[in-house]
């Protein structure tokens, strides 16, 4: 292992002679770079920039419904339009901008090509041009919210009539500009999208057989095939909704032959199987760092990635389990309901299997692996308040209530939040080269994870009481203005206020580790895949070209018996 | 340089044609959800026959002619690229893209021709998927004319010819989603 911890030096003019043959130098390099790792930061920071916009919406119109006719903060007044804006806003930003780029785009580029032993992604080029698409649509975005009639207000679904008239949403532009943003998000998911599943097929290390490769590329891929299977139909979608804005087409619309349950089909074909294009990436970081911080083989690796593809193939059987009371025949919605709960069955098989994982390991409670835990803890929640709305019987009463926002949060922010801070604080050495405080991001992490819980479960509450979820001001409601459902809306504020504290601890800490860290070494987890075996952080090309690693082994073979080091590197030959 | 990830090839087929295969993938998709939804209007609404029978099936099966016929020089530019004869291939991928252009220029007169005859995409939804499904197609002819152009300039001078057979896979799809257009929007009284 000693070739593994001393890093071979390195001729100073080597690296300078790098830069000058793969690209612009200075600060263009960061701009205009084809480096894979730079594309992911590139992703990584936009998606954090684009989280604080989304966190400051959830701020807003959280003040708006537990003190409504007060002024918010940085904010003011909120008018009934704006708080429409605003939670369209947040839902569309928090997904298309912050899971997606943070979760596929920022981890998938910057794990896949160092997970699997390539220099970089076999498409350099267009993955630059996935990262400028990605942009203009983020520009495109956030333009949006301040033109004349204010940003989008038809729900992050844009259900027709809503969502393509404009005498009925009231922001003409608005609704435009978003349908552009989303549209070209999508082409920049696909051109990467591509990217990562030929890399994965064609780039792995020599040595390196499909069941060779970590858990994490493997779920990151099947996302990204998963997102372009199922979002064609939304992007032909798309464009028939943006004609029926602009063009005076009736796509969507029965005076003109139209349907709009259409749109709710198109949307949805999308929809779910997106919720396991975000999920997996996210299961795939729990699955590296619980084998590292448990120090155990995972538990059945063919059977998670058999489990994955059976879950991929389902999810995209599910859908009209978001259209219950739209209408939709009785015996369909039977079908769906059945779909629908046997799609908990795999996801529950991969909660056993990490908590297997864990039985008998030797466990490290550091701050990635308790993020790891909680993310398996909270997703529980989420997953089990599923089964209520998966069946058509319970939907009907908990459909459109605070129950389905809180069981899309306990799925969502286990997924997109906890399991970002699980990789980023995982991964940090690797991206940085420096360690990250152990004892800040340990305060980050229970500030972040009990506020969280008391922002949500007092909302499973008030959706059982029958709380509405798309009303502007409660008050104008005398049977949902009681005392009772006020204090859980203003509970559910204060947590989130004390929330969004703490994530200033994590911004210091990034700072702070940044700064003045602790120097990573290679492995400082002594894990098993590859990223490892290169300097903290990577240089361009990953490792030297004539060096290029070859794998022996798969990634997760730690405390094999009869060894006396408790890891075995892939690459190392024995 | 490029980098050594673009050299490797585990599954033993080249990274490119692997691409363009899942580039389909994703069109596919598109075209179908979009196909898709407008078969189902069809079988709910009989009377947007009529509005069918105004399409000019003759100009249809004439554009259909063409479209065929530059996959066929497609593909005897793929077949001079395998013997490494660049020049052919190139003379053949021109041939395509004149038949791109016909295909569009024939396109523009009876899209003028209907227009110009108070049949526009806000007349009724027929007319929307008319123009919705024919316009997307004729964005990737535009597009594939395009792109074969830079494809003909390297192989005109021997270079990049693997590009000429990946090319030829994505101008068949734009073909055959041309093959399903033209009946369900044409034929299909």
């Amino acid at each position: 292992m000693a070739e593994l911890a001393v890093a071979p030096a390195r001729p100073a003019d080597a690296h300078e002679e790098d830069h000058a043959h793969h690209g612009p130098g200075g600060l263009l390099k960061y701009v205009w770079s084809t480096d894979h790792k730079i594309i992911a930061m590139q992703y990584m920071f936009t998606g954090m920039f684009m989280a604080v916009v989304g966190g400051f919406m959830a701020y807003v119109f959280r003040m708006q419904l537990a003190f409504p006719g007060f002024d918010v903060p940085g904010f003011g007044m909120v008018s009934p339009g704006e708080y429409n804006a605003l939670v369209t806003n947040h839902g569309t930003i928090m997904i298309f901008w912050v899971a997606m780029p943070v979760l596929l785009a920022a981890f998938g580029n910057y794990l896949i090509p160092l997970m699997i032993g390539a220099d970089d992604m076999v498409f350099p080029k267009i993955n630059r041009l996935s990262f400028q698409v990605f942009f203009v649509s983020t520009i495109v975005i956030l333009a949006s919210l301040f033109v004349e009639g204010g940003g989008f207000a038809g729900a992050w679904t844009a259900y027709p009539p809503l969502s393509a008239v404009a005498e009925y949403n009231l922001t003409d532009l608005g609704s435009t500009l978003w349908l552009i943003g989303v549209g070209l998000e999508f082409v920049a998911f696909l051109l990467g999208g591509i990217n990562f599943i030929t890399t994965l097929m064609n780039s792995r290390a020599p040595g390196m057989r499909a069941f060779d490769v970590p858990v994490v590329v493997w779920m990151i891929v099947i996302a990204s095939i998963l997102f372009m299977l199922s979002v064609g139909p939304l992007l032909a979608g798309a464009v028939m909704l943006l004609f029926d804005q602009t063009l005076g087409t009736g796509f969507f619309d029965p005076a003109a032959g139209g349907d709009p349950i259409l749109w709710q089909h198109l949307f949805w074909f999308f929809g779910h199987p997106e919720v396991y294009v975000v999920l997996l990436p996210a299961m795939g970081f729990v699955a590296e760092i619980m084998t590292t911080f448990a120090r155990k083989k995972l538990f059945a690796y063919r059977t998670v990635i058999f489990t994955v593809v059976a879950t991929g193939v389902l999810s995209f059987f599910v859908w009209a389990h978001h259209q219950f009371i739209a209408g939709i025949d009785p015996r369909m919605a039977n079908i769906f309901t059945i779909t629908t709960l046997l799609i908990s069955v795999p996801i529950a098989e991969m909660c056993f299997v990490y908590i297997a994982t864990l039985y008998g390991g030797s466990i490290t409670l550091n701050t990635p692996m308790l993020w790891a835990l909680a993310f398996i803890a909270e997703f529980l929640i989420g997953g089990v308040t599923g089964i209520f709305l998966g069946a058509a019987g319970a939907d009907i009463y908990f459909h459109d209530t605070y129950f389905v926002l809180a069981h899309f949060h306990y799925t969502f922010f286990p997924i997109a939040i906890i399991g970002t801070f699980a990789a980023f604080t995982y991964w940090f050495p690797k991206m940085f080269g420096k360690m990250m405080d152990d004892r800040l991001g340990k305060i980050h992490f229970w500030g972040t994870i009990i506020p969280f819980n008391f922002i949500f479960i007092p909302l499973f509450v008030l959706g059982m009481g029958g709380q509405h979820r798309r009303i502007y001001n409660y008050q104008h409601f005398t049977e949902l203005a009681g005392p009772g459902f006020q204090n859980m809306r203003v509970l559910a504020t204060v947590s989130l206020l004390v929330m969004l504290a703490f994530q200033l601890v994590f911004f210091y800490n990034c700072w702070k580790s940044w700064r003045s860290g602790k120097r990573a070494s290679r492995n400082p987890w002594r894990a098993n895949s590859l990223e490892w075996t290169t300097d903290s952080p990577p240089p361009h090309g990953n490792w030297r070209p004539d060096d290029m690693p070859v794998v022996y082994r798969g990634p997760y073979e730690y405390s094999v018996p009869d060894r006396d080091d408790d890891h075995w590197p892939q690459n190392a030959p024995n | 340089m490029k980098p050594i990830a673009t050299a490797r090839a585990a599954t033993g087929i080249a990274t490119g044609k692997l691409a363009v295969w899942w580039v389909l993938a994703s069109e596919v998709v598109i075209f179908g959800g979009l196909l898709a939804s407008y078969v189902m209007y069809r079988l709910g609404h009989p009377e947007w026959a009529d509005a069918a029978a105004v399409t000019n099936m003759k100009i249809g099966a004439f554009n259909t002619f063409v479209l065929l016929t530059s996959s066929l020089t497609a593909v005897l530019a793929h077949q001079a690229a395998e013997r490494g004869d660049g020049k052919t291939a190139a003379k053949f991928l021109h041939f395509t893209i004149l038949g791109a252009t016909t295909f569009i220029g024939v396109k523009a007169y009876e899209w003028w021709y209907e227009i110009s005859h108070g049949y526009t995409i806000a007349s009724n939804t027929f007319w929307a998927f008319y123009y919705s499904a024919a316009g997307l197609h004729a964005f990737h002819v535009i597009a594939g004319a395009v792109i074969m152009a830079f494809v003909a300039r390297d192989a005109k001078r021997g270079l990049e010819l693997h590009r000429v057979e990946l090319i030829g896979i994505y101008w068949h799809f734009v073909d055959v989603v041309w093959i399903f257009l033209f009946p369900l929007l044409y034929i299909a009284k």
